[in-house]
């Protein structure tokens, strides 16, 4: 029995779909040696830290009560656990012992107190610390942002140059970080839910799911089958038009400008849809624990049909426009396989080096079971790959979004929450990947959590994909990635 | 909220402003708007303006809508307005979400880096107070409590087209004075 097994097999705390299990520092430590687990989340609490792992059985929640301020680091066999340690020493001040990097991440010297989500957060003792990049010698150095240029996001990025190649490509985010953990706090999950939607813009149905699903696993209800599919109705619509705006970036980055256009175009015309659907253009607040805040309207459901007939007509061309812009792709910015297996990332940008995680295809997650979600065909990993799975997830989205309208259950839209203690995962497939979402409630109240967007995976991904890239491709570097930053700055 | 009239206005402005203005709060917002495009010493009638974005908190939800109003769905060459990458080429500073404490010093470097006059245009409702992100520790708050800010788009996010008319209103302030 491996030690996943093992450990699944010990008694557990409450917690829904999966319990959560208490572990020894040498368990806690050891499984992230063990092969075939893959690290989907690290967080912290007041007392402890947790960690979700999924293997070829399924998921894993564990726990280490932390002990005089430290717990044993993860990042050493894995380094996706690198910004979650860094993450938790700043929001916590529980320090990873071994850490492989333990600058700080979220905290940039600016805020009052240190360790804001602690019992009782200490005051800051001096001014502003200035963002921290390691030094390399030798080699030049171009820097960009925090505020960058273009309608983006802010982030910093260095870049170590060697005769017009990226040696080695640095991140350093949290210029986004708004607290929402502590702004939830106290607050009843439908209040609460309005930070999830908030969390990054577009992913806010998928974020809005996963913490309804959580706040539902921990009251134990669930949401009537017309809620569950209207839901997959915004995630296709959500994910439809996101997929549109990181086309039409990677075209203009590209420079086929003309495959822009189309992009634009149908993006414009989904939103509008949903906005006659659901009463706001990026289907906000929509989604509540409990099920959806309204119905769709009754004009909704034609314009969403509409709307996607119209892109679904066009996507034969707009693959046409793409081709010229795959050739100026191919072999562009690969994500290298070992990085792949060992961060195990998902999305579009995870399906394009051939890793199978996409949610929609877990078993039994209404009402995907029904809609066949293709497996992964692309195992390139090249930026001609992600334009490849943007393209094919259009197409599907599309014909699944055709099939959810054609058959929507009548009946209620949600049902309510019980002012319950409990704790519960919810998780979403999102536009660019996949979301976990671990919930605590006291007295029908917030108590603690964790949002993991998928970009805290993709990051490292995109770091390790720009190291040996030629400068002049940073730009689609980026847009092929489509990589947002509030998602994973919290 | 207080503040100037504009304020309010373009809140619940739902017509163009070259159909503006008519109720009186209305012509004193545009009024209001030009006697401060007028102290400014702004000239720029016929050239239109550039805008450049800055995002010092945002969600990305406005971001999105910005990247709308800047594709081709909106073509905003023909009222006389773009994007530009640099605050150095910029006459108006679009502003989306609230301050993050982490971003405060970035954006009052970019907005130094703009050419006087400079407008500023709190894109959001998080821009005027904060929004839900209000009194977190990481939060400053609005754009105001960093930038002077000369007009507010409200929405969460708005949408392109009230941006716009956010813009369209400046454009037509200029052209009232
Ligand atoms: S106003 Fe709304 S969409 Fe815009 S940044 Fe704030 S929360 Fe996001």
């Amino acid at each position: 029995m491996n030690l996943a097994a093992t450990i699944r097999a010990t008694p557990a705390m409450a917690c829904r779909p999966w319990s959560r299990h208490v572990v020894s520092p040498e368990r806690w430590a050891a499984l992230a040696e063990e092969a075939g687990l893959a690290l989907l989340a690290l967080w912290g609490e007041a007392q402890a830290v947790h960690a979700l792992w999924r293997d070829a059985a399924g998921m894993l929640a564990v726990s280490l009560p932390v002990a005089e301020g430290r717990y044993p680091a993860l990042s050493p066999r894995r380094p996706g656990a690198i910004l979650f340690e860094r993450a938790i020493a700043d929001l916590w001040g529980h320090a990873a012992t071994d850490a492989v990097d333990a600058r700080p991440w979220l905290d940039h010297g600016r805020w009052q107190v240190t360790a804001p989500l602690s019992p009782r957060p200490p005051a800051r003792p001096g001014g502003a610390e200035p963002v921290d990049f390691a030094a390399a010698e030798g080699l030049d150095q171009i820097a960009i942002g925090p505020l960058a240029g273009g309608i983006a996001e802010a982030g910093q990025f260095r870049l170590y140059i060697h005769g017009g190649v990226v040696a080695r490509a640095e991140v350093r985010l949290g210029y986004l970080h708004k607290g929402v953990e502590a702004l939830m706090r106290g607050k009843s999950p439908r209040a609460a839910s309005r930070f999830a939607a908030r969390l990054a813009g577009e992913a806010a149905v998928a974020h809005g799911i996963a913490f309804a699903r959580a706040a539902e696993a921990a009251c134990d209800v669930a949401p009537p089958p017309r809620a569950l599919a209207l839901r997959a109705v915004m995630a296709e619509a959500e994910r439809i038009a996101s997929h549109l705006a990181d086309l039409a970036a990677l075209a203009r980055a590209g420079g086929v400008v003309l495959a822009a256009g189309p992009c634009e175009r149908h993006r414009e015309a989904m939103l509008r849809a949903a906005a006659q659907g659901f009463g706001h253009r990026l289907m906000m607040d929509v989604v509540v624990p409990g099920g959806l805040a309204t119905d769709l309207a009754p004009q909704g459901g034609e314009a969403l049909r509409s709307a996607v007939a119209s892109l679904a007509g066009d996507l034969p061309g707009l693959a046409r426009l793409c081709a010229g812009l795959a050739r100026r792709l191919a072999g562009v910015a690969v994500t290298p396989p070992d990085t792949v297996s060992a961060l195990a990332p998902g999305g579009p940008a995870g399906r394009a080096a051939g890793r199978d995680g996409d949610l929609r295809r877990a078993p039994g997650y209404r009402p995907y079971h029904d809609l066949n979600v293709p497996p992964p065909h692309e195992t390139g990993g090249d930026a001609a790959a992600r334009l490849a799975v943007l393209l094919a997830e259009l197409r599907d989205s599309a014909r699944m979004l055709r099939t959810l309208l054609a058959e929507l259950p009548g009946g209620e839209t949600v049902a309510a929450l019980p002012q319950a203690a409990g704790e519960g995962f919810g998780w979403a497939e999102g536009p660019r990947g996949d979301i976990w979402t671990w919930l605590r409630l006291e007295g029908g109240q917030i108590a603690g959590a964790f949002l993991r967007d998928p970009g805290w995976l993709h990051l490292p991904l995109l770091a390790a994909a720009a190291a040996g890239s030629d400068l002049a491709d940073w730009p689609v570097l980026r847009a092929s990635f489509g990589l947002s930053q509030s998602g994973m700055d919290l | 909220m207080s503040g100037p009239p504009w304020r309010r206005l373009v809140g619940n402005l739902r017509t163009r402003p070259a159909v503006l203005p008519a109720p009186p709060l209305e012509a004193e917002a545009v009024r209001d708007l030009a006697a401060r495009l007028a102290a400014a010493g702004i000239r720029r009638l016929g050239r239109g303006l550039s805008l450049h974005a800055l995002d010092p908190g945002s969600c990305g939800g406005c971001e999105l809508e910005l990247r709308a109003l800047a594709g081709v769905a909106y073509d905003l060459s023909r009222f006389g307005l773009r994007f530009v990458d640099s605050p150095r080429q910029a006459d108006v500073l679009l502003v989306t979400g609230p301050v993050t404490r982490n971003l405060q010093p970035a954006l009052v470097q970019a907005w130094e880096a703009a050419p006087d006059p400079r407008f500023v245009v709190a894109i959001g409702d998080c821009g005027i107070d904060g929004g839900v992100f209000k009194g977190s520790y990481a939060v400053a708050g609005g754009v105001d409590t960093t930038l002077p800010v000369d007009l507010v788009v409200r929405g969460c996010p708005p949408a392109p087209e009230e941006v716009l008319e956010g813009l369209l209103l400046l454009l037509e302030a200029n052209a009232v004075r």
